[in-house]
């Protein structure tokens, strides 16, 4: 039996579908199972008919659709909103689908900010007044696909584990039960927590955390965050390990920065982390800025431009 | 006004892009645009927030080449911090760049290009892509994956992640090698490049004779190159001085930390991409295909025309042959996929000096780095060209601006150029077809886009 598949991706960086390749030969796998009808980035179904004559996108019917990114312009939503229309499923894949991910970012600043750093660097020559008709503008912001459509699957991870692209494929091509991690990252974590509340304040990530010997085994280690450097590791889903559990980060010995998004789908990971350093007496005015603890869930509308201050 | 064809999107890329041809009444090419259909805003997200955050954000740029995002930008942080990273620490820094260039071009060269060769590029589209070859020749298929797949996992067992890696750090490297895993890893380095020269054999008796009329002739055009050399003028993917090289040979090298003074961004109104161009060459900015004005490529051909010579042996025993075949600077478009199996030869070559270096696993990876007010650049190479990271901070050490200029961006102007002249040659009294359309494609797929 095989399983028709869409997949698109949107304002996305590729490192999910890089993600699909290092499934490595189970790849092999998954492709004599999975029929796909539409994917840019494998195969050269064109949206606009093989001779590039029609005038709306049109995607093929699939079982399921796997999309990556989030939405930041308007071709992107008529895409999103073919696949949508087109798929029985579909997939949120990576932390860009189901939380807006890094590009996010950008949601505290207005579009025409952004475009006005981008086309004024020290090596851009200026512009012309505006782009073509043709070329699809941006939104006001960058959206989670869930902000546009209906999610059937959310698969966070920037990007998810291949282990985890495996598991949810093989489930979906057999019709079996999804069943990802859903706890944090320190749950998951081996370095040692002694609970003990001494910390008061926290420096940059400008030092490797204390450990004994290069050979120290990471259950050793002290945790980082009591070792008084953040880690977001107890406000961020679990799962970046994959199959052997340890999260990836913590295995170079730096500090988790978030890339799976909240523990619970509609969390914030800011506001989590601050209570959480808060109420064990941390100064959270010692942290350079939290923007970026919103790094990889700036869309829903967390991260937002400053409202303009009142002229006196 | 005529028709319009739209190849929407263009496939097989790492990019998100579009072809727009414009017919004339008598269905010749009027004019040709491929277009950058998005954009994230990386130069502005970036501000405000801590410099040594930023190796860790702006590797979302790009998930193919991730690794060269990070490392130039810990290039650039180290700059703004004034800290020189201890020997083994920019030793695992350069390695990690060397395997991810090895398998980032593999998955290339048989994932998204192999189609239009081996299946052939009139065969129908839903068997010309990886899924169809790897029907074709299942064994070579699994061979490749393997291989790949060993490759990246040398780079997530020693770092955690392959994809957006953090393992780079200001000031250095955040773990050292230990001697178990340096002769792991060079025993599988040398099995990469036993396949590295398997591929380019391969690639020289079963796939390029067969194309050399292609070569001739697709997507030609003349242009400038950029590329960055040691001080002996071998090509270093990692660390050196930029080369700038005209259509006509000569060059000029220059510091990258000056890279404002040489290069400009050119900004057209049908696309979100930048068009970068050699503003010291003082002509302006024109893709027109007789007399274009300060057009450069990067990327893999840019970089075997603008270095004298490989610094490893084995790679430059291939570039001798290549330009004994092609001269220098070898201007063919297709020739970008012979030029990447030089250069895999010679990441695997460079990747196994470095596993031989004793220095490598030495505990002293990274040094103390204290945020202070400063400017700096962070150049490489990345598998689609030179990659610049320029960021200034403040006395706090956040970030206050950032220019980036990718891989990529650099080909902007001549894959335009590429498409015009593909398109006009393919395209005649307005007889179009698929495989005329994916002949334009292939063109830009030797980019690698």
């Amino acid at each position: 039996m095989t399983v028709k598949v869409a997949q698109e991706w949107l304002n996305s960086c590729s490192g999910c579908e890089i993600a699909i390749v290092d499934m490595g030969e189970r790849l092999l796998d998954i492709l004599a199972v999975a029929d796909f009808v539409h994917s840019p980035v494998l195969m050269d179904h064109k949206y606009l008919g093989q001779l590039g004559n029609g005038k709306h996108i049109h995607i093929p019917e699939a079982d399921v659709g796997i999309v990556s990114g989030g939405v930041r312009n308007e071709e992107h939503v008529e895409v999103l909103e073919e696949m949508r229309r087109k798929c029985k499923i579909i997939v949120a894949h990576g932390t860009c689908a189901t939380h807006g991910g890094i590009p996010a970012l950008a949601n505290s600043y207005t579009s025409e900010e952004m475009l006005q750093r981008v086309y004024s660097t020290e090596t851009t020559d200026a512009p012309a007044a505006s782009f073509d008709e043709d070329v699809p503008p941006l939104l006001d912001a960058c959206y989670a696909l869930d902000e546009k459509v209906k999610v059937d699957v959310y698969l966070p991870g920037c990007p998810p584990h291949p282990d985890h692209v495996f598991e949810a494929l093989t489930a979906l091509a057999t019709g079996s039960p999804l069943n990802l991690p859903g706890r944090s990252v320190c749950d998951h974590c081996p370095t040692v927590r002694e609970g003990k509340g001494q910390l008061k304040t926290l420096r940059r990530f400008l030092q490797s955390p204390h450990y004994k010997a290069p050979d120290e085994p990471l259950d050793k280690m002290r945790c980082i965050l009591e070792q008084g450097m953040l880690c977001m590791g107890p406000v961020t889903r679990a799962g970046c390990g994959g199959s052997k559990i340890v999260p990836r980060c913590i295995t170079a010995r730096v500090p988790c920065r978030g890339c799976y998004g909240p523990v619970k789908q509609n969390g914030n990971q800011r506001l989590d982390m601050l209570n959480a350093l808060a109420s064990n007496g941390i100064d959270i005015s010692s942290l350079p800025e939290t923007v970026s603890l919103l790094r990889f869930s700036g869309a829903h509308h967390q991260l937002r431009p400053p409202r303009k201050k009142q002229e006196a | 006004m005529g028709q319009i064809i739209n190849i929407h999107p263009i496939t097989r890329i790492e990019g998100h892009a579009s072809i727009a041809i414009q017919l004339d009444d008598q269905g010749e090419v009027r004019e040709s645009k491929v277009r950058i259909l998005s954009l994230r805003g990386f130069e502005k997200f970036v501000e405000g927030k801590p410099a040594e955050e930023l190796p860790r954000i702006v590797n979302r740029i790009c998930g193919i080449c991730p690794w060269q995002h990070h490392l130039a930008s810990n290039k650039a942080v180290d700059r703004c911090f004034g800290v020189t990273p201890p020997p083994a620490g920019r030793k695992l820094r350069e390695l990690m760049q060397a395997i991810s260039h090895s398998e980032d071009k593999i998955l290339h060269f048989y994932f998204l290009a192999a189609p239009d060769f081996v299946m052939g590029p009139d065969s129908d589209y839903s068997v010309r892509n990886i899924i169809g070859v790897a029907k074709a020749n299942p064994d070579l298929a699994k061979r490749v994956v393997r291989m790949r797949q060993m490759a990246k996992m040398i780079l997530e067992t020693f770092t955690g992640k392959a994809i957006h890696p953090h393992a780079g750090v200001p000031g250095g490297f955040s773990k050292p090698l230990l001697e178990e895993d340096r002769k792991d890893f060079l025993a599988k380095m040398r099995e990469m490049l036993d396949f590295a020269l398997f591929t380019i054999e391969f690639a020289k008796t079963e796939v390029f004779p067969k194309y050399l009329d292609a070569v001739k002739t697709l997507g030609v055009i003349k242009t400038g190159f950029i590329g960055t050399v040691d001080g002996d003028g071998a090509l270093n993917l990692y660390d050196g001085m930029t080369r700038l090289m005209k259509p006509d040979g000569t060059f000029q090298d220059f510091d990258p930390q000056q890279y404002d003074r040489y290069l400009g961004e050119h900004v057209e109104p049908y696309s979100y991409g930048k068009f970068p161009y050699a503003r010291c060459w003082g002509e302006g900015f024109s893709l027109d295909l007789e007399a274009p004005r300060g057009i450069y490529r990067a990327n893999t051909l840019a970089r075997i025309n603008v270095a004298d010579k490989m610094a490893t042996p084995r790679a430059q025993a291939e570039l001798e042959e290549f330009r004994e075949k092609f001269g220098r600077p070898a201007q063919f478009t297709l020739l970008h996929h012979w030029a990447r199996l030089i250069e895999e030869v010679y990441a695997c070559e460079r990747a196994i000096q470095l596993l031989e270096d004793p220095e490598i696993t030495d505990s002293n990876v990274r040094a103390v780095v204290e945020p202070r007010a400063g400017r700096g650049v962070g150049c490489l190479e990345a598998p689609r060209g030179t990659l610049i990271h320029d960021y200034s901070t403040d006395q706090n050490g956040m970030i206050t601006r950032a220019n980036l200029i990718v891989g990529t961006t650099h080909n902007l102007g001549p894959i335009n150029m590429t498409v015009n002249q593909a398109a006009r040659s393919l395209i005649k009294g307005g007889a179009v077809d698929e495989a005329a359309l994916n002949k334009i494609e292939m063109a830009v797929r030797a980019y690698d886009p």
